[in-house]
C-alpha cells in the first residue's frame, strides 16, 4: 500500500479510538440482551415470599410450603430433638454452620433457626437436589445406629441432622440450606424476605 | 517483546489456517481488501451496506423475541406486552425489531431506486438484479408473516386480506387458502406456522439469497453513478497493477466510510426508537394494540406503510382477480426491468430526458399511491386517481421499452472514466 | 455530487410531507389538545389516583402492576396497596377491575374493557381520552341515559359527572336536516369548575398513556444516552473516514 504523505500516527489514532468506542458500544448494547434473560418481573411476582401459618403445627411436626418452585419445609422440634443437637457435633462436616452461603447471620447458630423450636429448611439435598426424608425418631436406623432425628436422602444416602446439619462421610458437601424468613407474628412466617436488621 | 510475540502468534495462526483451510485468504481479499469498488461511489451506494445492518439486527433481536413470544393465538399478544412490561429490557429488544422491519424496507427502497437511476441492473449485472429482486420478494412475505405475530386487530385482519387474495386464483382458490391457514380463518394453526416461517424458513432463504447477491455482485464488480465499467478503463493504481484505476480496495477506504454512514444511520434510528417509535402508527399501527377479534373488523384496514404502493392498486381495480394480478404484477414486471430497458448508457447522468423524467414520475406514483393505500380508501376521487397512477407506475416500463427500443432516447456522451468522488 | 446530495435530501422531504397530511388525518380532527406529559410526575401520581378511584371499578388495567406503578410514580408499597388498591391482590400482581364482568354485562351491556392499552390503540392517544372524558352528555334516548360525542353510544355513563356536572348537547341542522353537534350546555354545575375539570381529564389522559407503555419513561432517559453515544462515535468515524480518504484523488 503506499504511503507516501500519509499521517500514519493519526492514522493509527484514529483507528484505535473508533475501534474502542465502537467496540465499548456493541459490548454495552449487549447489556440489554443479556439482561433480558433475568427473571421477569412475571418471575418475580410467582417467586415473591410467602406467608406461612404454623398455627396449627403440632411438636414434632412438619408442614411443606412452595416457594419459588423449591419446597421449603417448617418443622416444629421437640424438646428431646433440640437437647440432642450438641451431642452430634463430632460427627458433622460444619457443626457450627460456618458456611455463610447455607443460612441468613441471624441463624447460624447452634439450632440454625430464629426462634429454637422453629426449624424452617429448604427440601433439596445439597448433593443432587432430591427431596430428603424426615425421619424424627431418636432411635436407631437402618443406616445410622446412632441416629437422633434427622433427614436422610434415599437417592445417595446422604444424612442430616436435626438442624440440617450434614453428617461426615456422606456425598453431600453442606449443611442443608435456610432460607430467609421472618416472623409475621408468633403464628405467621414471611418466606423469601429476612428479619429487618437481621440481613 | 510483548508485540513480538503476538506478531508471531498471529503469523502462526495464519499459517494454520492457511495449511488447513487454503481459500479463506484469497476469500477476504477477493470480497474485502483487494475487491476494488469505483472510488467515485456517493451516498446513494450505502444503501446495501445498510441493508446488511438491518438484517443482522433483525436476526439478533429477532432470536432474542422467540425467547419470550408465545406463538399461540392464546397467548401471543399477551405475550408481546409481558415482552414490553415484564421482561427486562424486552421494549428496546421489541422496538429495535419493529424499527428494523421499517428501515429495513427504507433503505431497500433506497437501495432499489438506486439501482434504476444508476442502470445497475444492466449487462454484465442482471444476475445482481434478479437475486436482489428476489430478496424484496423473500423480504416483503417474511415482513409480512412477522407482522401476523404480535395477534393485534391488525394482524388478524391484515393475515385474512392477504390470504384472501389466493382465493382468486379460479378453482383452487379457495382450497389454497384453506391449506395456508390450517383452518377457516386465521387462527391458532395460522399463527403456529406464521411463526416457524417467520423464525427459521424465511430468513435461512434470505440469507442465502444475500450471500448470493453479494457473490454475483463481486463477479462483476460494482457500478457506480457515472455508469462507466472501471474493469475496461485503465489498469493500475497505487495499490496493484493489475486493478482497474479508478478502483480503490474495499477495505479500508469502504470500510471507513460505511462505519461512518452506519453510524449517521443508526443516529436516525435510534431517534424513532427511542422518542417515536409508532411514527404516529405509521410502523405500529394503533389497532394492532388491540386484540384479535374474529367478530369485530377494525375500520380501516390496512397493511404497514411498505406495502401500501401495491395494496392501492389491489383496491383501485374494481375486479379481485384483476386487482391482484395488477398487484403482483406491478412486483413481478420489476424483474424483467433489465431486458425492457434496452438503452447501453446506464446511469442517469448521461441518459435522455425521457428516461429522467419518467423514472422521477415512477417515484411520485409510488409515493402517492402508498399514501393512497394508506388512507381509509373512501374518497371517489382517490380512486380515479389511484388508477391513473397504477396506469403511469406499468407505463413507466412500457415507456423505457419503447424509448429505447426504437431509438429516441438522446444520450449525452458517457466520460472515458469515472468523474468525481466525495 | 452536490447534485445528488440536494436530490436525496429532495427524495426524503418529499416523502415525508407525502405522509404528514395522512398522519395528522390519522389523529382525529375534532380532538383537544391534553398537553400530557410523562415527565410530570405530580400529573401521573393524581391520575393514578382518580383513575383506582373512578374507573378501577368497572375497568381493569390487567398489563400493568401495582409494584410496577409503585416504581416508575415513585410511590412506596403500602402507598400503592392502602390507596390504589381496592381489589385484594397482591402487590406483584396484575390489577384486575373491582366489578364482576357479567355484572358489567347485565348493568350496561357490556363488560367494560380492559385499559391497559387504550391510549395506544386509539389514534390520538391521550388527547383521545382527554377529549372522551370531557364530551359526554345527557340522552334520554340511550338505555343508560349518557351519550358521549367522542364515541357515540357508547354504552358508558359519565363516571366524573359529581366532578364535572352533568351537560346536556345542544344540536343544530345540518345541511341535509341531520342534527349537528354545536355545544354543550351545564345541565346541573359540578363540584369542580371546567378548568379544575380540565386537569382532572389531562391527569387521568396521562396516567392512561403511561399505563399503555411504561417503557417510555425509560426510553427518554436511555434514549438520550444512545444519541449522545452514536455522535461521538459518528463523529469519530467521519475523522477516520476524511483520514483515510486523503489516499483517494
Amino acid at each position: 500500500m503506499a504511503t507516501d504523505g500519509v499521517d500514519k500516527g493519526r492514522r493509527r489514532f484514529l483507528t484505535a479510538t473508533t475501534s474502542v468506542v465502537g467496540g465499548a458500544g456493541i459490548v454495552v448494547a449487549a447489556v440489554p440482551f443479556i439482561k433480558s434473560w433475568e427473571p421477569s418481573a412475571r418471575a418475580k411476582t410467582a417467586g415473591a415470599p410467602v406467608e406461612a401459618d404454623i398455627s396449627k403445627l403440632e411438636e414434632g411436626q412438619m408442614v411443606i410450603f412452595e416457594w419459588r418452585g423449591q419446597p421449603v419445609w417448617i418443622i416444629r422440634r421437640t424438646q428431646a430433638q433440640l437437647d440432642a443437637l450438641p451431642s452430634q457435633d463430632a460427627r458433622l462436616r460444619d457443626p457450627k454452620s460456618t458456611n455463610t452461603e447455607q443460612q441468613p447471620a441471624f441463624a447460624q447458630n447452634e439450632y440454625r433457626s430464629m426462634k429454637p423450636e422453629i426449624l424452617v429448611l429448604v427440601g433439596l439435598c445439597t448433593h443432587l437436589g432430591c427431596a430428603p426424608q424426615l425421619h424424627p425418631e431418636l432411635k436407631p436406623e437402618p443406616f445410622d445406629a446412632d441416629w437422633k432425628g434427622g433427614f436422610f436422602c434415599p437417592c445417595h444416602k446422604s444424612r442430616f441432622d436435626m438442624a440440617g446439619r450434614v453428617y461426615q462421610g456422606v456425598p453431600a458437601p453442606t449443611n442443608l440450606v435456610v432460607p430467609p424468613y421472618s416472623f409475621v407474628d408468633d403464628n405467621h412466617i414471611m418466606i423469601g424476605v429476612n428479619a429487618e436488621g437481621a440481613a | 517483546m510483548m508485540a513480538n510475540f503476538l506478531t508471531r502468534a498471529g503469523t502462526g495462526l495464519q499459517d494454520w489456517f492457511n495449511e488447513r483451510a487454503p481459500s479463506f485468504g484469497p476469500f477476504y481479499r477477493k470480497h474485502m481488501s483487494e475487491y476494488y469498488a469505483p472510488k467515485n461511489f456517493n451516498i446513494w451506494y450505502i444503501f446495501g451496506v445498510l441493508s446488511m445492518v438491518v438484517l443482522i439486527n433483525q436476526i439478533v433481536t429477532g432470536i432474542f423475541l422467540t425467547m419470550h413470544f408465545k406463538p399461540s393465538a392464546a397467548e401471543a399478544f399477551n405475550s408481546v406486552e409481558y415482552i414490553m412490561r415484564d421482561v427486562e429490557w424486552g421494549w428496546l429488544i421489541r422496538y429495535m425489531h419493529s424499527t428494523g422491519a421499517s428501515a429495513f424496507f427504507i433503505v431497500v427502497y433506497i437501495h432499489m431506486f438506486r439501482g434504476v437511476m444508476y442502470g445497475s441492473y444492466k449487462r454484465p449485472r442482471e444476475l445482481v438484479w434478479v437475486l436482489g429482486m428476489l430478496i424484496y420478494l423473500v423480504l416483503m412475505a417474511e415482513a409480512f408473516l412477522g407482522y401476523v405475530l404480535p395477534w393485534g386487530q391488525m394482524s388478524f385482519w391484515g393475515a385474512k386480506v392477504i390470504i384472501s387474495l389466493f382465493g382468486a386464483i379460479p378453482y383452487v382458490g379457495g382450497a389454497l387458502t384453506e391449506w395456508i391457514m390450517g383452518d377457516y380463518l386465521p387462527s391458532d394453526a395460522t399463527l403456529n406456522r406464521f411463526f416457524a416461517l417467520h423464525v427459521i424458513a424465511l430468513p435461512l432463504v434470505l440469507l442465502l439469497l444475500v450471500v448470493l447477491h453479494i457473490f454475483a455482485l463481486h463477479e462483476v464488480g460494482s457500478n457506480n453513478p457515472d455508469g462507466v465499467e472501471i474493469k475496461k478503463g485503465p489498469k493500475g493504481n497505487r495499490w496493484s497493477q493489475a486493478a482497474p484505476a479508478d478502483g480503490i480496495p474495499f477495505h479500508p477506504y469502504f470500510t471507513v466510510k460505511d462505519t461512518f454512514y452506519t453510524g449517521f444511520f443508526l443516529l436516525i434510528c435510534a431517534f424513532i426508537l427511542f422518542f417515536e417509535p409508532t411514527v404516529g402508527g405509521w410502523f405500529l399501527e394503533h389497532d394492532n394494540f388491540i386484540e384479535a377479534n374474529r367478530l369485530v373488523t377494525p375500520e380501516h384496514i390496512k397493511p404497514v406503510w411498505y406495502y401500501t404502493p401495491f395494496y392501492a392498486m389491489l383496491r383501485v381495480i374494481p375486479d379481485k382477480l384483476f386487482g391482484v394480478l395488477t398487484m403482483f404484477g406491478a412486483i413481478i414486471i420489476l424483474f424483467f426491468l433489465p431486458w425492457l430497458d434496452r438503452g447501453k448508457v446506464k446511469s442517469w447522468r448521461y441518459r435522455g430526458t425521457g428516461f429522467r423524467v419518467a423514472l422521477f414520475v415512477l417515484g411520485i406514483c409510488f409515493v402517492w399511491l402508498g399514501k393512497i393505500g394508506a388512507g381509509p380508501g373512501t374518497d371517489p376521487v382517490e380512486t380515479i386517481v389511484g388508477r391513473f397512477l397504477t396506469a403511469l407506475y406499468f407505463g413507466f416500463f412500457a415507456f423505457v421499452w419503447a424509448y429505447t427500443y426504437f431509438g429516441w432516447e438522446k444520450t449525452k456522451p458517457v466520460p472515458e472514466r469515472v468523474t468525481t468522488h466525495d | 455530487m452536490q447534485q445528488t446530495r440536494r436530490s436525496i435530501v429532495g427524495f426524503v422531504l418529499g416523502l415525508g410531507l407525502a405522509l404528514a397530511p395522512a398522519a395528522m388525518a390519522a389523529g382525529g380532527g375534532a380532538l383537544q389538545a391534553s398537553s400530557t406529559s410523562l415527565s410530570d410526575r405530580g400529573s401521573l401520581q393524581n391520575g393514578a389516583k382518580l383513575f383506582f378511584n373512578y374507573c378501577s371499578g368497572c375497568h381493569s388495567l390487567k398489563l400493568m402492576r401495582y409494584s410496577r406503578i409503585a416504581e416508575d410514580l415513585g410511590l412506596t408499597e403500602d402507598q400503592v396497596m392502602q390507596n390504589l388498591n381496592f381489589t385484594g391482590a397482591k402487590f406483584g400482581e396484575q390489577i384486575p377491575r373491582t366489578m364482576n364482568p357479567d355484572d358489567g354485562k347485565a348493568w350496561f351491556g357490556n363488560a367494560a374493557p380492559d385499559l391497559s392499552l387504550v391510549a395506544r390503540a386509539k389514534a390520538g392517544g391521550p388527547d383521545w381520552i382527554y377529549t372522551y372524558l370531557k364530551t359526554f352528555y345527557l340522552d334520554p334516548s340511550r338505555p343508560i341515559g349518557w351519550n358521549n360525542t367522542t364515541f357515540p353510544n357508547a354504552s358508558m355513563p359519565n363516571p366524573l359527572w359529581e366532578l364535572q356536572g352533568i351537560q346536556t348537547a345542544v344540536f343544530k341542522t345540518g345541511p341535509e336536516g341531520e342534527p349537528v353537534f354545536d355545544r354543550f350546555e351545564l345541565h346541573q354545575p359540578g363540584s369542580m369548575s371546567p378548568a379544575e375539570f380540565d386537569v382532572v381529564a389531562r391527569d387521568i389522559a396521562n396516567f392512561l398513556r403511561y399505563a399503555a407503555e411504561p417503557a417510555a419513561l425509560q426510553r427518554h432517559a436511555v434514549g438520550v444516552w444512545v444519541i449522545l453515544f452514536l455522535s461521538l462515535f459518528t463523529f469519530l468515524a467521519w475523522l477516520l473516514k476524511q483520514e483515510y480518504w486523503k489516499d483517494v484523488h
